[in-house]
Protein backbone atom coordinates (compact mmCIF):
# COMPACT_ATOMS: atom_id res chain seq x y z
CA UNK A 1 0.00 0.00 0.00
CA UNK A 2 1.25 3.64 -1.28
CA UNK A 3 2.35 5.94 1.74
CA UNK A 4 0.49 9.08 -0.57
CA UNK A 5 -3.19 9.49 -1.11
CA UNK A 6 -2.19 10.58 -4.37
CA UNK A 7 -0.14 8.56 -7.23
CA UNK A 8 0.14 9.88 -10.86
CA UNK A 9 0.46 6.24 -12.00
CA UNK A 10 -2.96 5.40 -10.95
CA UNK A 11 -5.01 7.79 -13.51
CA UNK A 12 -4.17 4.85 -15.58
CA UNK A 13 -5.73 2.21 -13.59
CA UNK A 14 -8.65 4.38 -14.01
CA UNK A 15 -10.92 1.72 -16.17
CA UNK A 16 -10.12 -0.61 -13.55
CA UNK A 17 -13.50 0.80 -11.02
CA UNK A 18 -15.26 -1.34 -13.52
CA UNK A 19 -13.64 -4.86 -12.19
CA UNK A 20 -15.64 -4.21 -8.95
CA UNK A 21 -18.88 -3.19 -10.41
CA UNK A 22 -18.70 -3.89 -13.99
CA UNK A 23 -22.39 -2.37 -15.26
CA UNK A 24 -22.16 0.98 -13.37
CA UNK A 25 -18.36 1.72 -14.66
CA UNK A 26 -18.71 0.61 -18.36
CA UNK A 27 -22.46 3.03 -17.91
CA UNK A 28 -20.22 5.53 -16.61
CA UNK A 29 -17.30 5.45 -19.15
CA UNK A 30 -19.64 4.94 -22.08
CA UNK A 31 -21.52 8.54 -20.45
CA UNK A 32 -17.98 9.67 -19.76
CA UNK A 33 -16.95 9.26 -23.80
CA UNK A 34 -20.14 10.78 -25.30
CA UNK A 35 -19.77 13.63 -23.00
CA UNK A 36 -16.46 14.54 -24.41
CA UNK A 37 -17.78 14.40 -28.47
CA UNK A 38 -18.07 16.94 -30.49
CA UNK A 39 -21.77 18.25 -30.25
CA UNK A 40 -23.31 21.46 -30.15
CA UNK A 41 -20.02 22.42 -28.25
CA UNK A 42 -16.94 21.62 -29.93
CA UNK A 43 -14.63 18.74 -28.51
CA UNK A 44 -12.01 21.91 -28.06
CA UNK A 45 -14.78 24.11 -25.52
CA UNK A 46 -15.12 20.72 -23.83
CA UNK A 47 -11.38 20.44 -23.00
CA UNK A 48 -11.55 23.76 -21.63
CA UNK A 49 -14.69 23.31 -19.87
CA UNK A 50 -13.39 20.10 -18.19
CA UNK A 51 -9.26 21.83 -16.86
CA UNK A 52 -11.00 24.67 -15.17
CA UNK A 53 -13.60 22.26 -13.32
CA UNK A 54 -10.60 19.84 -13.16
CA UNK A 55 -8.90 22.68 -10.74
CA UNK A 56 -12.04 23.90 -9.10
CA UNK A 57 -13.13 20.42 -7.72
CA UNK A 58 -9.18 20.05 -7.08
CA UNK A 59 -8.62 16.75 -9.41
CA UNK A 60 -5.02 16.48 -9.87
CA UNK A 61 -5.27 13.08 -11.95
CA UNK A 62 -8.02 15.81 -14.13
CA UNK A 63 -5.54 18.41 -14.32
CA UNK A 64 -2.90 16.22 -15.27
CA UNK A 65 -5.41 14.19 -17.72
CA UNK A 66 -6.79 17.63 -19.33
CA UNK A 67 -3.16 19.43 -19.83
CA UNK A 68 -2.16 17.21 -21.88
CA UNK A 69 -5.57 17.06 -23.45
CA UNK A 70 -5.65 20.43 -24.26
CA UNK A 71 -1.61 20.42 -25.68
CA UNK A 72 -2.66 17.48 -28.27
CA UNK A 73 -5.59 19.44 -29.56
CA UNK A 74 -3.42 22.47 -29.99
CA UNK A 75 -4.66 24.50 -26.87
CA UNK A 76 -2.62 27.43 -26.19
CA UNK A 77 -1.36 28.25 -22.57
CA UNK A 78 -2.89 31.27 -22.33
CA UNK A 79 -6.25 29.78 -23.36
CA UNK A 80 -5.86 27.02 -20.70
CA UNK A 81 -4.82 29.46 -17.93
CA UNK A 82 -7.91 31.79 -18.63
CA UNK A 83 -9.65 28.75 -18.65
CA UNK A 84 -8.81 28.14 -15.36
CA UNK A 85 -9.35 31.75 -14.18
CA UNK A 86 -12.94 31.33 -15.41
CA UNK A 87 -13.37 28.50 -12.37
CA UNK A 88 -11.64 30.33 -9.97
CA UNK A 89 -13.47 33.34 -10.10
CA UNK A 90 -16.55 31.16 -10.23
CA UNK A 91 -15.47 29.86 -6.81
CA UNK A 92 -14.25 32.62 -5.71
CA UNK A 93 -17.10 33.79 -6.49
CA UNK A 94 -19.83 31.23 -4.80
CA UNK A 95 -17.87 31.89 -1.86
CA UNK A 96 -18.41 35.85 -2.02
CA UNK A 97 -22.11 35.35 -2.56
CA UNK A 98 -23.15 34.07 0.29
CA UNK A 99 -21.09 37.01 1.71
CA UNK A 100 -24.91 38.29 1.36
CA UNK A 101 -26.32 35.39 3.23
CA UNK A 102 -23.98 36.65 5.85
CA UNK A 103 -24.85 40.42 5.76
CA UNK A 104 -28.81 39.36 5.67
CA UNK A 105 -28.46 37.62 8.62
CA UNK A 106 -26.35 40.24 10.69
CA UNK A 107 -28.97 42.95 9.69
CA UNK A 108 -31.78 40.73 10.85
CA UNK A 109 -30.10 40.03 13.95
CA UNK A 110 -28.85 43.47 14.65
CA UNK A 111 -31.37 46.87 15.91
CA UNK B 1 18.42 22.74 -26.18
CA UNK B 2 21.22 20.30 -27.27
CA UNK B 3 23.28 21.68 -30.14
CA UNK B 4 24.99 18.63 -31.19
CA UNK B 5 23.96 15.14 -32.24
CA UNK B 6 23.64 12.09 -29.45
CA UNK B 7 26.44 11.14 -32.20
CA UNK B 8 28.76 14.13 -31.28
CA UNK B 9 28.11 14.03 -27.57
CA UNK B 10 28.59 10.12 -27.62
CA UNK B 11 25.55 9.79 -25.85
CA UNK B 12 25.18 6.19 -24.82
CA UNK B 13 21.95 6.12 -26.59
CA UNK B 14 23.62 7.20 -30.08
CA UNK B 15 24.18 2.93 -29.95
CA UNK B 16 21.25 1.70 -31.39
CA UNK B 17 21.20 -1.45 -29.78
CA UNK B 18 21.10 0.36 -26.41
CA UNK B 19 18.29 2.14 -27.63
CA UNK B 20 16.62 -1.18 -28.94
CA UNK B 21 17.08 -2.86 -25.39
CA UNK B 22 15.33 0.65 -23.64
CA UNK B 23 12.54 -0.43 -26.05
CA UNK B 24 12.18 -4.34 -24.63
CA UNK B 25 13.26 -3.46 -21.38
CA UNK B 26 11.52 -2.11 -18.38
CA UNK B 27 7.36 -1.93 -18.97
CA UNK B 28 7.51 -4.44 -21.37
CA UNK B 29 10.18 -6.90 -20.15
CA UNK B 30 8.03 -7.05 -17.07
CA UNK B 31 4.57 -7.61 -18.99
CA UNK B 32 2.70 -3.85 -17.56
CA UNK B 33 3.02 -3.36 -20.99
CA UNK B 34 1.96 -6.09 -24.08
CA UNK B 35 5.00 -6.00 -26.71
CA UNK B 36 4.17 -5.09 -30.14
CA UNK B 37 4.35 -8.44 -31.55
CA UNK B 38 1.92 -9.62 -29.14
CA UNK B 39 -0.17 -6.55 -29.29
CA UNK B 40 -0.71 -7.41 -33.66
CA UNK B 41 -0.64 -11.41 -33.17
CA UNK B 42 -4.32 -11.01 -31.10
CA UNK B 43 -6.03 -9.61 -34.53
CA UNK B 44 -3.26 -12.12 -36.64
CA UNK B 45 -0.91 -9.41 -37.79
CA UNK B 46 2.23 -11.09 -36.89
CA UNK B 47 4.37 -11.51 -38.74
CA UNK B 48 4.13 -8.36 -40.51
CA UNK B 49 4.20 -8.15 -43.92
CA UNK B 50 4.28 -5.78 -46.65
CA UNK B 51 1.53 -4.89 -49.46
CA UNK B 52 2.03 -3.38 -52.74
CA UNK B 53 5.34 -1.37 -52.80
CA UNK B 54 3.85 2.46 -52.94
CA UNK B 55 6.97 4.56 -51.72
CA UNK B 56 10.61 4.86 -52.70
CA UNK B 57 12.14 6.93 -49.51
CA UNK B 58 15.76 7.46 -50.13
CA UNK B 59 17.71 9.26 -47.01
CA UNK B 60 20.30 11.51 -48.56
CA UNK B 61 22.54 11.83 -45.63
CA UNK B 62 21.70 12.97 -42.14
CA UNK B 63 23.82 16.42 -42.63
CA UNK B 64 21.16 18.73 -41.57
CA UNK B 65 21.58 22.82 -40.46
CA UNK B 66 18.94 21.88 -37.76
CA UNK B 67 19.19 20.29 -34.57
CA UNK B 68 16.12 19.30 -33.29
CA UNK B 69 15.16 18.09 -29.80
CA UNK B 70 12.67 15.21 -31.06
CA UNK B 71 14.67 14.25 -34.36
CA UNK B 72 14.68 10.75 -34.86
CA UNK B 73 17.53 10.63 -37.36
CA UNK B 74 20.24 12.37 -34.49
CA UNK B 75 20.85 14.25 -37.72
CA UNK B 76 22.83 17.81 -37.38
CA UNK B 77 25.46 19.69 -38.56
CA UNK B 78 28.35 17.78 -37.09
CA UNK B 79 26.48 14.19 -39.01
CA UNK B 80 28.96 13.87 -42.17
CA UNK B 81 27.31 10.54 -43.31
CA UNK B 82 26.04 11.72 -47.02
CA UNK B 83 24.67 9.84 -50.06
CA UNK B 84 27.48 9.41 -52.69
CA UNK B 85 26.88 10.08 -56.67
CA UNK B 86 27.60 6.34 -56.89
CA UNK B 87 24.48 4.98 -55.00
CA UNK B 88 22.93 7.89 -55.95
CA UNK B 89 23.32 6.01 -59.58
CA UNK B 90 22.24 2.75 -58.15
CA UNK B 91 19.06 4.52 -56.58
CA UNK B 92 17.92 5.81 -60.06
CA UNK B 93 18.55 2.35 -61.51
CA UNK B 94 16.26 1.37 -59.12
CA UNK B 95 13.84 4.07 -59.52
CA UNK B 96 13.48 3.28 -63.75
CA UNK B 97 11.88 0.01 -62.66
CA UNK B 98 10.75 0.16 -59.30
CA UNK B 99 6.41 -0.27 -59.33
CA UNK B 100 6.10 2.36 -56.67
CA UNK B 101 4.47 5.39 -57.48
CA UNK B 102 6.33 7.70 -55.10
CA UNK B 103 9.51 8.39 -54.52
CA UNK B 104 10.39 10.65 -51.50
CA UNK B 105 13.37 12.53 -50.43
CA UNK B 106 14.23 13.20 -46.98
CA UNK B 107 17.31 13.37 -44.70
CA UNK B 108 18.83 15.39 -42.67
CA UNK B 109 18.49 18.56 -45.12
CA UNK B 110 18.38 16.89 -48.15
CA UNK B 111 19.42 19.89 -49.66
CA UNK B 112 22.62 19.95 -48.45
CA UNK B 113 23.86 16.81 -49.97
CA UNK B 114 26.14 18.62 -52.92
CA UNK B 115 24.93 15.98 -55.35
CA UNK B 116 21.47 16.84 -54.61
CA UNK B 117 20.35 18.67 -57.83
CA UNK B 118 21.94 16.23 -60.08
CA UNK B 119 20.41 13.59 -58.59
CA UNK B 120 16.63 15.38 -58.45
CA UNK B 121 17.34 16.01 -62.04
CA UNK B 122 18.05 12.88 -62.90
CA UNK B 123 15.02 11.43 -60.97
CA UNK B 124 12.58 13.39 -62.10
CA UNK B 125 13.39 12.13 -65.87
CA UNK B 126 12.06 8.48 -64.21
CA UNK B 127 8.21 9.89 -64.88
CA UNK B 128 7.73 8.76 -61.17
CA UNK B 129 4.19 10.19 -60.61
CA UNK B 130 4.91 11.93 -56.96
CA UNK B 131 8.16 13.26 -56.48
CA UNK B 132 8.49 14.43 -52.92
CA UNK B 133 11.34 16.03 -51.39
CA UNK B 134 11.04 16.88 -47.76
CA UNK B 135 12.45 19.90 -46.78
CA UNK B 136 12.69 21.65 -43.44
CA UNK B 137 12.04 24.98 -45.02
CA UNK B 138 15.18 27.20 -42.70
CA UNK B 139 17.46 25.74 -45.18
CA UNK B 140 15.95 27.71 -48.32
CA UNK B 141 16.94 30.74 -45.92
CA UNK B 142 20.40 29.11 -44.25
CA UNK B 143 22.80 30.66 -46.87
CA UNK B 144 22.20 32.28 -50.72
CA UNK B 145 23.24 29.62 -52.56
CA UNK B 146 19.54 27.65 -51.76
CA UNK B 147 17.53 30.95 -52.14
CA UNK B 148 16.62 29.69 -55.43
CA UNK B 149 15.42 25.90 -54.20
CA UNK B 150 11.62 27.32 -54.46
CA UNK B 151 12.12 27.49 -58.18
CA UNK B 152 14.77 24.28 -58.55
CA UNK B 153 11.90 22.64 -57.08
CA UNK B 154 9.16 24.44 -59.55
CA UNK B 155 11.24 23.52 -62.46
CA UNK B 156 11.12 19.69 -61.34
CA UNK B 157 7.57 19.64 -59.88
CA UNK B 158 8.94 18.54 -56.72
CA UNK B 159 6.00 17.86 -54.23
CA UNK B 160 7.57 20.00 -50.91
CA UNK B 161 6.87 18.56 -47.86
CA UNK B 162 7.92 20.68 -44.59
CA UNK B 163 7.84 20.71 -41.17
CA UNK B 164 6.03 23.31 -39.39
CA UNK B 165 5.48 22.14 -35.70
CA UNK B 166 3.28 24.97 -34.86
CA UNK B 167 1.37 28.41 -36.20
CA UNK B 168 3.31 29.73 -33.43
CA UNK B 169 6.64 31.31 -32.29
CA UNK B 170 6.99 29.99 -28.68
CA UNK B 171 6.99 25.92 -29.62
CA UNK B 172 8.80 25.93 -33.02
CA UNK B 173 11.78 27.69 -31.55
CA UNK B 174 11.57 25.90 -27.97
CA UNK B 175 11.63 22.19 -30.59
CA UNK B 176 14.04 23.50 -33.80
CA UNK B 177 16.26 26.25 -32.18
CA UNK B 178 15.77 29.99 -31.98
CA UNK B 179 15.24 31.98 -35.23
CA UNK B 180 13.41 28.65 -37.18
CA UNK B 181 9.85 30.27 -37.08
CA UNK B 182 10.56 33.04 -38.72
CA UNK B 183 13.32 31.64 -41.36
CA UNK B 184 10.24 29.16 -42.12
CA UNK B 185 7.49 31.57 -42.30
CA UNK B 186 9.73 33.32 -44.79
CA UNK B 187 10.56 30.06 -46.59
CA UNK B 188 7.08 29.42 -47.07
CA UNK B 189 6.29 32.93 -48.30
CA UNK B 190 8.20 32.21 -51.17
CA UNK B 191 7.26 29.09 -52.17
CA UNK B 192 3.88 30.59 -52.28
CA UNK B 193 5.59 33.15 -55.03
CA UNK B 194 5.98 30.82 -57.29
CA UNK B 195 2.94 29.40 -56.82
CA UNK B 196 3.42 26.65 -54.27
CA UNK B 197 0.78 26.04 -51.91
CA UNK B 198 -1.99 27.66 -53.53
CA UNK B 199 -5.91 26.48 -54.00
CA UNK B 200 -5.44 24.71 -57.34
CA UNK B 201 -1.96 25.03 -57.88
CA UNK B 202 -0.43 21.62 -58.91
CA UNK B 203 2.72 22.36 -57.11
CA UNK B 204 1.83 20.88 -54.09
CA UNK B 205 2.94 22.35 -50.19
CA UNK B 206 2.10 20.24 -47.31
CA UNK B 207 3.58 20.87 -44.25
CA UNK B 208 4.28 18.36 -41.45
CA UNK B 209 2.96 19.10 -37.50
CA UNK B 210 4.14 16.75 -34.94
CA UNK B 211 4.14 17.73 -31.15
CA UNK B 212 6.09 19.92 -29.09
CA UNK B 213 6.45 17.47 -26.43
CA UNK B 214 5.32 13.91 -24.68
CA UNK B 215 1.84 13.75 -26.18
CA UNK B 216 0.45 12.60 -29.09
CA UNK B 217 -1.72 14.46 -31.57
CA UNK B 218 -5.02 15.21 -31.90
CA UNK B 219 -7.59 15.20 -35.02
CA UNK B 220 -5.47 16.22 -38.68
CA UNK B 221 -8.20 17.39 -39.95
CA UNK B 222 -9.15 20.17 -36.91
CA UNK B 223 -5.01 20.87 -36.53
CA UNK B 224 -5.10 21.85 -40.44
CA UNK B 225 -7.78 24.25 -39.80
CA UNK B 226 -6.04 25.63 -37.09
CA UNK B 227 -2.86 26.26 -38.95
CA UNK B 228 -4.59 26.95 -42.08
CA UNK B 229 -6.72 29.74 -40.55
CA UNK B 230 -3.59 31.33 -38.40
CA UNK B 231 -0.72 30.92 -41.10
CA UNK B 232 -3.17 32.68 -43.84
CA UNK B 233 -4.42 35.43 -41.34
CA UNK B 234 -1.23 36.34 -39.89
CA UNK B 235 1.58 35.46 -42.58
CA UNK B 236 -0.92 35.31 -45.67
CA UNK B 237 0.45 31.48 -46.09
CA UNK B 238 -1.55 29.25 -48.22
CA UNK B 239 -0.71 25.59 -48.19
CA UNK B 240 -2.20 22.23 -49.23
CA UNK B 241 -2.10 19.83 -46.53
CA UNK B 242 -1.26 18.95 -43.06
CA UNK B 243 0.34 15.93 -41.65
CA UNK B 244 -0.03 15.23 -37.89
CA UNK B 245 3.19 12.47 -37.26
CA UNK B 246 3.32 10.89 -33.70
CA UNK B 247 6.93 10.93 -32.33
CA UNK B 248 8.19 8.02 -32.49
CA UNK B 249 10.43 7.03 -29.03
CA UNK B 250 13.87 6.57 -30.67
CA UNK B 251 17.08 8.80 -30.74
CA UNK B 252 16.74 12.31 -29.66
CA UNK B 253 13.12 11.86 -28.66
CA UNK B 254 13.93 8.68 -26.69
CA UNK B 255 16.76 11.07 -25.10
CA UNK B 256 13.96 13.66 -24.34
CA UNK B 257 11.50 11.54 -23.30
CA UNK B 258 13.99 9.92 -20.45
CA UNK B 259 15.55 12.93 -19.53
CA UNK B 260 12.07 14.18 -18.85
CA UNK B 261 10.57 10.92 -17.05
CA UNK B 262 8.03 11.04 -19.21
CA UNK B 263 9.21 7.52 -21.33
CA UNK B 264 6.67 5.28 -19.46
CA UNK B 265 3.70 7.52 -19.40
CA UNK B 266 4.20 8.23 -23.51
CA UNK B 267 4.41 4.27 -23.55
CA UNK B 268 1.34 3.80 -22.14
CA UNK B 269 -0.17 6.65 -24.17
CA UNK B 270 1.03 4.86 -27.23
CA UNK B 271 -0.17 1.44 -26.41
CA UNK B 272 -3.66 2.63 -24.71
CA UNK B 273 -4.34 4.42 -28.20
CA UNK B 274 -3.14 1.46 -30.02
CA UNK B 275 -5.71 0.76 -33.26
CA UNK B 276 -5.87 -2.27 -34.86
CA UNK B 277 -6.93 -0.59 -37.95
CA UNK B 278 -3.53 1.70 -38.71
CA UNK B 279 -1.94 -1.64 -38.36
CA UNK B 280 -3.50 -2.88 -41.85
CA UNK B 281 -1.83 0.63 -43.53
CA UNK B 282 1.00 0.93 -41.49
CA UNK B 283 3.75 2.91 -43.60
CA UNK B 284 6.21 -0.15 -43.43
CA UNK B 285 3.75 -2.39 -45.62
CA UNK B 286 4.05 0.05 -48.23
CA UNK B 287 7.55 1.64 -48.48
CA UNK B 288 11.35 0.91 -48.56
CA UNK B 289 13.63 3.36 -46.95
CA UNK B 290 17.25 3.10 -48.49
CA UNK B 291 19.82 4.62 -46.27
CA UNK B 292 22.78 6.84 -47.39
CA UNK B 293 24.86 4.01 -48.27
CA UNK B 294 22.62 2.12 -50.03
CA UNK B 295 21.07 -0.32 -47.42
CA UNK B 296 17.47 -1.26 -47.15
CA UNK B 297 15.01 -0.64 -44.50
CA UNK B 298 11.26 -1.45 -43.75
CA UNK B 299 10.72 2.50 -42.85
CA UNK B 300 13.03 5.19 -42.01
CA UNK B 301 13.02 4.85 -37.83
CA UNK B 302 13.78 1.04 -38.61
CA UNK B 303 16.76 2.68 -40.38
CA UNK B 304 17.62 5.26 -37.48
CA UNK B 305 17.84 1.53 -35.28
CA UNK B 306 20.09 -0.28 -37.60
CA UNK B 307 17.22 -2.52 -38.44
CA UNK B 308 18.18 -3.80 -41.59
CA UNK B 309 15.03 -5.43 -44.03
CA UNK B 310 14.70 -9.12 -43.10
CA UNK B 311 15.39 -10.78 -46.61
CA UNK B 312 18.51 -11.88 -48.85
CA UNK B 313 18.63 -8.62 -50.40
CA UNK B 314 19.25 -6.23 -48.55
CA UNK B 315 21.23 -3.37 -50.13
CA UNK B 316 20.38 -1.45 -53.06
CA UNK B 317 23.13 -3.11 -55.25
CA UNK B 318 21.33 -6.20 -55.03
CA UNK B 319 17.67 -4.34 -55.07
CA UNK B 320 14.82 -6.93 -56.11
CA UNK B 321 11.03 -5.59 -55.46
CA UNK B 322 9.85 -9.15 -55.82
CA UNK B 323 12.22 -10.71 -53.46
CA UNK B 324 11.37 -7.93 -51.07
CA UNK B 325 7.90 -8.60 -50.76
CA UNK B 326 8.07 -11.36 -49.53
CA UNK B 327 10.14 -10.25 -46.14
CA UNK B 328 8.47 -9.88 -42.81
CA UNK B 329 8.21 -6.37 -41.41
CA UNK B 330 10.80 -6.30 -38.55
CA UNK B 331 9.40 -5.01 -35.33
CA UNK B 332 9.80 -3.53 -32.10
CA UNK B 333 7.78 -1.12 -29.42
CA UNK B 334 8.92 1.62 -31.07
CA UNK B 335 5.95 0.74 -33.86
CA UNK B 336 3.49 1.88 -31.18
CA UNK B 337 4.08 5.29 -32.64
CA UNK B 338 2.64 4.65 -35.97
CA UNK B 339 -0.57 2.99 -35.00
CA UNK B 340 -1.71 4.82 -32.36
CA UNK B 341 -5.27 6.99 -32.71
CA UNK B 342 -5.34 7.61 -35.99
CA UNK B 343 -1.84 6.02 -36.93
CA UNK B 344 1.17 8.08 -37.95
CA UNK B 345 2.53 8.14 -41.29
CA UNK B 346 5.23 10.01 -43.19
CA UNK B 347 2.04 11.07 -45.31
CA UNK B 348 0.10 11.81 -42.39
CA UNK B 349 -2.54 9.60 -40.52
CA UNK B 350 -3.76 6.53 -41.90
CA UNK B 351 -6.54 4.95 -40.10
Amino acid sequence: MQKTYYDPADLRKFGSITEWSEELGNKFFEYYGKVFEEGALSAREKSLIALAVSHVVHCPYCIDAYTKDGLQRGITKEEMMEAVHAGAAIQSGATLVHGVQMMNKYNKLSM
Amino acid sequence: MATKSLLARKDDLANTETQLEYLSNGIFANGELPTFKDKIAETGNFPLKPRKLEILQINLGYMCNQVCSHCHVDAGPDRKEIMTRETMQQCLEVIKKTGAHTLDLTGGAPEMNPDFRWFVEEASKAGIKDFIVRSNLTIIRANKKYYDLPEFFKKHNVHVVSSMPYYKREKTDKQRGDGVFDKSIKALQMLNDVGYGKEGSSLRLDLVYNPSGAYLPSDQEALERDFKEALKEDFNIDFHNLFAITNLPISRFLEYLIASENYEDYMYALVEAYNPAAVENVMCTNTISISWDGWLYDCDFNQMLGLKVASKVKHISEYNEDLLQNRNIIISQHCYGCTAGAGSSCQGTVA
